[in-house]
């Protein structure tokens, strides 16, 4: 049995007396586990990570993180972890190689130790070529795999990722997939992450806390949430033109049938890999055959739109326009 | 306890963020001449047109009383002493001459009398040393809004440094560029041709940087401190506008105290810019008074103190919210 690695006990953080931002949450992570923290913008994800990284002072609750307090022993707690921040945080007038080396000094890492990781990390993050570069003339993936580094230079038993990929584009987005499986099956690394991808979430994580207005709203592995929503859709075909409906409809585990062509149907049911192959053979027992046969699995979306009552679309439009607003302020500013 | 660290200790690791920080901000300032260019200009300024132009020395001298036409002036001679009959008359021309001596003689004993020199370009190039001192450590408050701005404080408050640390670094840096900053305006004072008083010698000078390096310490921790939790630097640029001037004109780094209001000296007296401008003043162009000089840096050192302990204090208690 892995050991629990965070701890996260009704924590709560109120801004300005009034602005809940996270409420009384709770859950436990596991070591080597990639834990997702999934939410429509102002959800609180941010905030959330901000107290388990000690950059922010819970107004309530605890939380502990290899067993240190957050709080009462946060200077351990820094020592213990990496954090890759939602912002750029590197220093724009630095290379890429001296903002590692100023983090590994921030940490307290030898020199020597500090400038061999720094080349270990910027040649598994692939940024070995713009090392001496200064990062003003990073572009924006660039610049996260060089946040990544800035997280990994003390070889942390306990990452904090908040949203890894945001504004970055397909490849680049895999990259970093890659870049985040390794660690955790080379390293055994425990991972907490937040995202407003779903497909990252459920192609990265082991579990997932979908978390909206500062609450969990559910929380479970991907499959665990798309089961519990119930139901994978399977479309099939017969070659016949009798009405199967009301004969379907029958099946225990069925939830739902609708006819969506002359002899296609389409059917809700719990647990599909299974239950799929129970109706072709029922189809058949009746004298029929199929002649074509689909399933698909409920995706996150779903589950998303389920809990939250809000696609993940229309969030995910405003986040690029939020990613853009904050590029051109930084511009603006220097 | 079992903590995966490297080997060394625990203050090495804090010293190694500190410098690192501190060092970070003065590679910068480096590289921009141009900054360090535009911060010496205020106080050079004020030097040449200011000290050159307002030569209080020169109403005292013999040219201000040239061509003034004194009357033959008639003593009765019962007045003289011993008493003679008749009456004693000076020639206004000998008069004229007497008095341009005697007035340039009383004129440049009074300077000296209130500004402890007879020559104010001295007296005013050496405040404008504070007068760099007091810029640059005010504006150290700046750099941590702009850390906070551009995400990097928030990098750093997620590594152990410890909060003081982050505070400190940006005071020292304060510290280190006054007295850069400071060289460069006492070279061209020098230039301009300060009068040295005998006892100075080169020794003198470690006492100007323990002075500078005092005062800025106090006074950026007090700065940095304010900028703790501020998100704006339009703010900052506010308070550093509002404070310097009055702390210039409420201490002695362009007149002395002696001719203020009693309220003004009541406020000059504890103002910490007069006494780093009156141990730069001993260290340079007064004959030196040790006990006063003591009691200058004495004061500088409470003052050092007790603002850094403050501003390390708040740093440690209100970097995180
Ligand atoms: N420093 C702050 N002061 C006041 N309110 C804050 C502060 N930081 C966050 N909030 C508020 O707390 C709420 C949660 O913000 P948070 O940044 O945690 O959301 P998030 O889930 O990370 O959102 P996003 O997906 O946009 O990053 C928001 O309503 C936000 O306005
Ligand atoms: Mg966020």
């Amino acid at each position: 049995m892995a050991k629990d690695v965070i701890i996260v006990d009704n924590l709560t953080k109120i801004f300005d007396k009034n602005l809940v931002a996270v409420d009384h949450i709770s859950f436990t992570v596991k070591e080597g586990e990639v834990f997702g923290l999934l939410g429509p913008n102002g959800a609180g994800k941010t905030t959330t990570i901000n107290m388990l990284v000690t950059v922010l002072k819970p107004t309530e609750g605890r939380a502990s993180i290899l067993g240190y307090d957050i709080v009462k022993q946060a200077s351990i707690v820094r020592r213990l972890i990496g954090v890759v921040p939602q912002d750029y945080t590197a220093d724009e007038d630095l290379t890429g190689y001296e903002n590692i080396i100023l983090c590994g000094d921030l940490y307290g890492i030898p020199r020597e130790v500090s400038k061999k990781t720094a080349l270990e990390l910027l040649e598994f993050l692939g940024l070995m070529k713009f090392k001496d570069k200064k990062v003003e003339t990073y572009s924006g993936g660039m610049r996260r795999r060089l946040e990544l580094a800035c997280g990994l230079v003390n070889k942390p038993k306990v990452l904090f990722l908040d949203e890894p990929t945001l504004g970055l584009d397909v490849q680049t987005r895999a990259a970093i997939w890659e870049y985040i499986k390794r660690l955790r099956e080379e390293y055994n690394m425990t991972i907490l992450m937040t995202t407003h991808y779903m497909e990252e979430a459920d192609n990265l994580c082991d579990r997932i806390a979908i978390i909206d207005h500062g609450k969990i709203v559910v929380m479970g592995s991907p499959e665990e949430l798309k089961n519990s929503i119930g139901s994978d859709v399977v479309e099939v075909e017969i070659k016949e033109k009798d009405d199967i409906l009301d004969m379907i409809q029958k099946i225990e585990y069925v939830k739902d049938v609708k006819k969506v062509g002359e002899s296609s149907y389409l059917i809700r049911l719990e647990n599909g890999e299974r239950t799929a192959p129970e109706i072709i053979e029922f189809i058949r027992d009746s004298g029929l055959h199929v002649v074509k046969l689909s399933l698909r699995k409920p995706s996150l979306d779903e589950v998303f739109l389920t809990y939250t009552g809000r696609a993940i679309r229309d969030i995910e439009e405003s986040r690029e326009s939020l990613m853009t607003r904050r590029i051109l302020l930084r511009r603006a500013r220097g | 306890m079992k903590i995966e660290s490297y080997s060394q200790p625990v203050f090495k690791s804090i010293l190694q963020g500190l410098f690192a920080l501190m060092n970070r901000e003065l590679k910068k300032w480096i590289k921009e001449p141009i900054i360090l260019l535009m911060a010496v200009l205020q106080p050079i300024m004020w030097m040449v047109l200011f000290g050159k132009s307002m030569n209080i020395g020169a109403i005292f001298s013999a040219n201000t009383f040239k061509n003034i036409n004194l009357p033959d002036l008639k003593i009765p001679g019962e007045l003289v002493n011993p008493p003679i009959d008749g009456l004693i008359t000076i020639p206004g021309s000998i008069l004229s001459e007497n008095i341009e001596n005697l007035l340039s003689i009383i004129g440049g004993q009074a300077l000296e009398n209130v500004f402890g020199i007879s020559d104010y370009f001295s007296y005013l190039a050496v405040g404008m040393i504070s007068m760099i001192t007091i810029f640059t450590s005010t504006f150290s408050g700046m750099s941590i809004v702009w850390d906070r701005r551009l995400g990097f404080l928030y990098k750093v408050l997620s590594t152990p440094v410890p909060r003081p640390a982050i505070l400190f670094s940006k005071v020292l840096n304060a510290a280190i560029r006054s007295i850069f900053q400071s060289t460069i305006v006492f070279g061209l004072a020098i230039l301009l041709g300060v009068r040295f008083s005998p006892s100075f010698s080169l020794i003198n000078l470690l006492g100007i940087y323990l002075a500078i390096f005092l005062f800025s310490i106090g006074l950026s921790s007090l700065f940095v401190a304010l900028a703790l939790r501020s998100t704006r630097h339009e703010t900052q640029i506010a308070v550093v506008n509002l404070t310097t001037m009055p702390l210039m004109f409420t201490s002695n780094a362009f007149f002395p105290t002696s001719l203020m209001p009693d309220w003004l000296q009541t406020i000059a007296k504890i103002n910490p810019v007069s006494y780093m401008t009156d141990a730069l003043r001993q260290l340079t162009i007064y004959s030196m008074d040790v006990p006063i000089l003591l009691l200058d840096f004495t004061y500088l050192a409470l003052f050092a103190t007790s603002l850094s302990v403050l501003g390390m204090t708040l740093a440690w208690r209100f970097l995180v919210r």
